[in-house]
């Protein structure tokens, strides 16, 4: 078995899963307590992985570079989490949610991954509500759900607009149990720095200890990286700020092939860019286009008197609003997937009908709503004739209740009342679909190292639909990875504990720290900062949204003199032996500026346009993104030989047998 | 706007520390507070000075990393926000602004304005959690109803961050509105109720462990809190705790 296969079991998609696991080799119990794993990052895949793991009674090392677990950027998802229970009754199933996701990610995921995903994602939700996640329900006391983009029936669980925190103190709160049990050891405030690899295989890492500095040697007989996206490449993103690659790079170095890094995902509501101070973007739960209607002044005379200050959107007659995705998407409207609503977005500002000062926003109106559920609250509690205002009063209170916590968001960074006046909107990076290359098992092409959540390419194609990242992180890490690991592991029952001191470590060791010495000891004349919004100034206007050969060829081309610019001028403060934050960020960036560019060659050598990947040169005549199936229906796996640009591509075909492979229309 | 900035600024544990003055200019209303220190930061290193070090991450108010005492108070005069989600426009041209680390005895000083909150996970680990199994083996999720309003009571319990400020907000060092939130998560639930009184009597064990201080019912946690959770959540614990004790 070559290391690049997907190693899909054979048999009936709806079988394929039963079947491998009564196929794979099991650990016995007594074993499990001889091996011992490390999990790097603690998100909803890592902490649930981490969890389980010891459940099962290995021996569980975490890693996170917060000062917790429950920090990690899993916990600042909003919207919801999907499950195919169909509580609703509207018609769902597990063929649904796997057809939803497979069209949603533009048949560019591998089918018996995604239908896997399906077919475990109402596991999670009855897993999540016997740990004590409060979820929100009706007033019979059961679950409530509500709907996402890009799917016409309701299937998101949903606990107000912090369910990933929720999840994630969930996942926190079980991994807490195991380190109560001492069957997990977290080691918080400790970044993965290196891989080590014995006879090829994954056998431990090298961590720097942020509170100290010190370079600290792990082993394990696995390693399993879940470590999240890279969307920090832009600079701006909604990711948090010590959101990072270096995990997945390191990995990718070390033989690990890097999948599909080109497809990312533009988050159609964020809160628009404010001026060059900004620091990271805020998002808006999609939750919010449930209810919220999405417009730009027909006129261009009425956008321009709205950036002018002269003229406010409540001022505009219901004619003179521009409701473009119900223009162009009758039957999905405000809920067209992500990638299809944030191009439809910068359509409009590209066009000259943005509205705030930078003329890069639209609205995201609630006003419709806020009236329609006054109504609807009128006539239950049996008022006659009510006024006006006492209408949008009930509706403000049904409105609050759902979405309050967002709507308190935004008032406190924009300075507007979005119950008043429409909230402005804009795209924004948010997700990668790319990641590291994994097979049916999780396992990336260095035998014995894992990835699993965000930081994986393997279940969203090309775009995620919403609600689905969660649905992942937890599937990986409660109900996939626990049982394809044995099979690895059942070959190590009598390997005994992985020395660190062997050469191997020491290179690994030397390496790494030779690493961060260059970059204190560089005394150039510009910040780590300085770099990265140069970067990600490049990825945003020439790999961003839409995105052309000239220009993917200039960013290559840039990014690659930036890199090099910064190991000659980059400037860190301070010592490697102490906490240093501009130490970790230099570190950080300077993977960024390789994946950059292997995220831009990706990008170049994909001459289609699909999902998040939208190429001008591939579109019809009313912009819809022209997808190349003939020649592109395959999974881009990058192999590292020394520079980006030197990548070696490699490719696993796509075969649908399930599905019939369509053009995706939301029309 | 000009802003004069009196920092907290202390190499590590072992090192004495002082307060230090520094002048920041050009500083936009639209910018975050973070913002801002990035802005200071930034012109630090210029200098070739060392930047200061201060927790952040998620920065839109959820991951509870970010930890300032701004002019007294935990997260800054804004009500219901994080550091990270306080804005500059709450501060005028020509203000001195003082900031320092969260202070209390079970929150170790590291560098700067960062702390070391760890105690709040070990009181977590001491029994904040329901004891079953991920194995997926578990019952349908619809088979237990819960009263919606038990459920959202619960919700707003567990929306807690785990920043530390209703600590760094008392006058005690108490950690009752941490802990009782989590208490009340699980006890207002049916998953949680089954071991509600092993739950509440180890996680105040490890609380009082750790060194926090006790209640004295002043109510400052519940003003500093971002997320708003409510005293009655100590009430709560409180009953708990007697009704485990007694048993």
């Amino acid at each position: 078995m070559g290391i690049f296969e997907s190693n899909t079991p054979k048999g009936p998609l709806a079988e394929k899963w039963t079947n491998h696991k009564n196929a794979i080799d099991l650990v016995n119990p007594a074993n499990k307590r001889n091996i011992d794993v490390i999990v790097v990052g603690t998100g909803l895949a890592g902490g649930s992985a981490a969890a389980t793991l010891a459940e099962l009674g290995y021996n569980v090392k975490t890693f996170c570079y917060q000062d917790s677990p429950r920090r990690a950027h899993s916990i600042a998802a909003q919207g919801g989490i999907n499950a195919a229970k169909n509580y609703q009754g509207d018609g769902d199933s597990i063929y649904r949610l796997f057809y939803d996701t497979v069209k949603g990610g533009d048949y560019r995921s591998r089918e018996s991954n995604v239908y896997r995903l399906a077919q475990v994602s109402g596991n999670i939700i009855d897993q999540c509500v016997a740990q004590g996640v409060p979820f929100a329900r009706e007033y019979g006391g059961l679950l409530d759900n509500r709907s996402f983009g890009g799917v016409l029936v309701s299937r998101t669980f949903y606990a107000k607009g912090q369910t990933g925190q929720q999840l994630l103190l969930g996942a926190y709160s079980a991994m807490n149990r195991q380190i109560n049990r001492g069957k997990i050891k977290a080691y918080n405030r400790h970044e993965m720095l290196d891989i080590v690899k014995v006879d090829g295989k994954a056998r431990g890492i090298i961590a720097r200890n942020l509170v100290t500095g010190e370079l600290e040697r792990h082993s394990a007989h696995a390693v399993v990286v879940a470590s999240g996206g890279y969307g920090n490449v832009f600079f701006l993103s909604t990711n948090a700020m010590g959101s990072n690659v270096t995990a997945s790079w390191k990995i990718h170095k070390k033989g690990a092939y890097f999948a599909n890094p080109c497809f990312t995902q533009i988050h159609p509501t964020c809160i628009p860019v404010s001026g060059d101070h900004q620091s990271k973007l805020t998002l808006m739960s999609e939750s919010l286009r449930n209810d919220g209607r999405i417009w730009v002044p027909k006129k261009k005379e009425d956008a321009e008197a709205i950036r002018a200050g002269k003229k406010k959107p409540t001022e505009l007659s219901e004619e003179e609003r521009d409701y473009y995705l119900e223009r162009r998407y009758p039957a999905f409207g405000n809920l067209v997937p992500r990638d299809v609503a944030s191009r439809a977005a910068k359509e409009r500002c590209d066009a000259g009908f943005g509205v705030n000062k930078t003329g890069e926003a639209v609205y995201l109106d609630f006003s419709s709503a806020i009236m329609r559920y006054g109504k609807e609250a009128a006539t239950t509690q049996k008022i006659d004739n009510p006024s006006d205002a006492r209408i949008k009063q009930l509706g403000k209170q049904v409105v609050e209740a759902k979405y309050g916590n967002l709507f308190q968001m935004y008032e406190k960074i924009v300075d507007q009342n979005p119950y008043e006046t429409p909230m402005m909107i804009y795209p924004a990076v948010h997700y990668t679909m790319g990641g590291v290359w994994v097979d049916y098992n999780l396992q990336t092409t260095i035998p014995g190292c894992y990835a699993i959540g965000e930081a994986n390419f393997s279940d969203h194609g090309a775009n995620r639909l919403g609600a689905s990242a969660l649905m992942q992180g937890l599937a990986d890490g409660y109900f996939v990875l626990p049982y394809t690991i044995g099979d690895y592991l059942s070959n190590d029952i009598r390997t005994g504990a992985i020395p660190t001191d062997s050469a191997e470590f020491d290179a690994a060791e030397t390496e790494v720290r030779e690493r961060l010495e260059k970059l204190v000891n560089n005394k150039g004349t510009k910040s780590v900062d300085h770099f990265h919004k140069i970067l990600g100034k490049i990825m945003w206007n020439k790999v961003g949204m839409a995105r052309n050969a000239t220009g993917l060829k200039e960013a290559i081309t840039e990014i690659k003199e930036l890199r090099e610019e910064f190991w000659k001028e980059v400037k860190v403060p301070g010592n490697t032996m102490e906490m240093n934050a501009e130490l970790e960020k230099a570190g950080r960036v300077a993977d960024f500026l390789e994946l950059g560019e292997l995220f831009a060659k990706d990008a170049l050598h994909r001459e289609e346009s699909c999902g998040g990947h939208f190429r001008e040169e591939y579109q019809t005549e009313e912009g819809e993104a022209m997808r190349d199936d003939e020649n592109f229906m395959y999974v881009a796996a990058w192999e590292y030989t020394g520079n980006p640009a030197d990548a070696i591509l490699h490719k696993e075909d796509l075969d649908y047998e399930n599905i019939q492979v369509k053009t995706r229309s939301y029309k | 706007m000009n802003l004069t900035l009196k920092i907290w600024r202390q190499k590590n544990a072992d090192t004495k520390g002082k307060v230090v003055t520094y002048q920041v200019s050009d500083i936009s209303e639209d910018m975050s507070f973070l913002e801002m220190m990035d802005v200071l930061n930034e012109q630090l290193i210029d200098k070739g000075d060392e930047p200061v070090a201060f927790d952040h991450d998620c920065r839109e108010g959820i991951c509870g990393s970010c930890s300032l005492q701004i002019n007294g108070e935990p997260h800054g005069p804004d009500r219901g926000v994080a550091t990270c989600q306080l804005h500059m426009r709450k501060f005028k041209d020509g203000d001195t602004i003082t900031i320092e680390p969260f202070r209390a005895k079970a929150f170790p000083l590291i560098k700067d304005l960062v702390v070391d909150r760890s105690s709040f996970d070990r009181i977590q680990q001491a029994g904040g959690y329901v004891s079953v199994n991920t194995s997926g083996n578990t019952i349908d999720a619809n088979s237990i109803p819960v009263d919606k309003e038990s459920a959202d009571m619960s919700f707003y319990a567990a929306t807690c961050i785990g920043c530390g400020a209703c600590v760094a907000a008392c006058k005690n060092a108490s950690a009752m509105l941490f802990t009782s939130a989590k208490v009340s998560q699980f006890a207002l639930l049916p998953q949680g109720e089954v071991e509600a009184d092993r739950r509440v009597l180890q996680m105040v064990e490890q609380m009082d462990k750790e060194g926090f201080g006790n209640c004295t019912n002043t109510g400052a946690c519940e003003i500093e809190c971002p997320k708003g959770i409510s005293l009655e959540n100590i009430a709560r614990m409180n009953r708990e705790y007697l009704k485990a004790s007694v048993k």
